[in-house]
């Protein structure tokens, strides 16, 4: 292994992919963080760029808990590329699907009665990554992809 | 979480990692602190917060109509770079004002928490 990782040039030295696939629990939302937090580490990535990326999976994930389960139980799969320092990460569930994506994505849009939504999750993913694409059947479930070039210490 | 209340504020000091996660137990707590007082103000520390996303923003702003329908408001005090920055962006900054610490955010409520 090493000797290969040696071999590879310099900058796709951290080049790396790992998929996992976690119960719909709200306590994963931290796990996803911590996970990402890991995989980006050997890249010693800016504390800001850190801070973005944590923040837009946790949505991604709480938004698969909350909106594609409801709370209730389903596997989400999680995807992470680290390919010439450009992170891709890939957040999946199974659940109800969204009718209206562009309607989603707007900012303060929520489908949750409670006052304490912001309706902000979109809009923080989408301020915080380079790119952000949806795509969801009702009754199917989501797929929210997420593309970040990270510049330190390739 | 740890708070106290004093006058006609509650204060209320976040730690560690404010997500949907952590924000269930939290609702909860505070709705228990706030209830029986008379308090109108929520003075929030989040001095010790290390992450938050936008589960924190809702919560802050499920707290805020609670204290409005009390003629109060709720501060922010003690916000490291990165919540910040989430602060902005999700534009909680337009409707809540901060500050550096919680004695600033007492001297700008002035009366209003005695
Ligand atoms: N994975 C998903 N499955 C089904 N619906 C979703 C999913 N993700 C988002 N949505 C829908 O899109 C809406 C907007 O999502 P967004 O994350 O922007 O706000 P929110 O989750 O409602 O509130 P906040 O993220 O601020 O707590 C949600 O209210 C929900 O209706
Ligand atoms: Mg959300």
């Amino acid at each position: 292994m090493n000797e290969i990782e040696t071999n590879r040039p310099e900058a796709n030295r951290h080049d790396n992919k790992i998929s996992i696939s976690m119960e719909s629990k709200s306590q994963n939302e931290f796990l996803a963080r911590t996970i990402v937090a890991a995989f980006i580490a050997p890249i010693d990535p800016d504390i800001n760029d850190l801070t973005d990326i944590k923040t837009a999976i946790s949505e991604a994930v709480t938004n698969a808990v909350i909106h594609g389960y409801k709370n209730g139980e389903g596997q989400i799969e999680l995807t992470m590329t680290l390919k010439n320092g450009e992170l891709h990460v890939i957040v999946t569930d199974y659940g109800v699907g969204i009718s209206n994506i562009s309607k989603a994505r707007e900012p303060m849009f929520t489908t949750l009665a409670e006052i304490d939504h912001a309706g902000m999750g979109f809009t923080v993913m989408e301020k915080f990554m380079d790119t952000v694409t949806v795509t969801s059947d009702l009754g199917k479930g989501t797929t929210v992809e997420m593309y970040k070039k990270l510049t330190k210490d390739l | 979480m740890h708070y106290k209340h004093s006058g006609k504020a509650l204060y209320i000091q976040l730690e560690g990692e404010i997500d949907h996660h952590t924000t269930k137990g939290l609702k909860e707590k505070i709705a228990r602190a706030f209830e029986p007082t008379d308090c109108r103000q929520m003075i929030f520390d989040l001095s010790r917060v290390t992450f938050m996303d936008s589960s924190g923003i809702g919560m802050i702003i499920g707290r805020y109509k609670n204290a409005q329908e009390r003629g109060g408001t709720v501060a922010i005090t003690g916000m490291n770079p990165g919540i910040e920055r989430i602060f902005q962006i999700s534009g909680l900054a337009k409707i809540i004002n901060s500050y550096a610490s919680v004695e600033d955010a007492e001297k700008a409520l002035g009366e209003s928490v005695q």
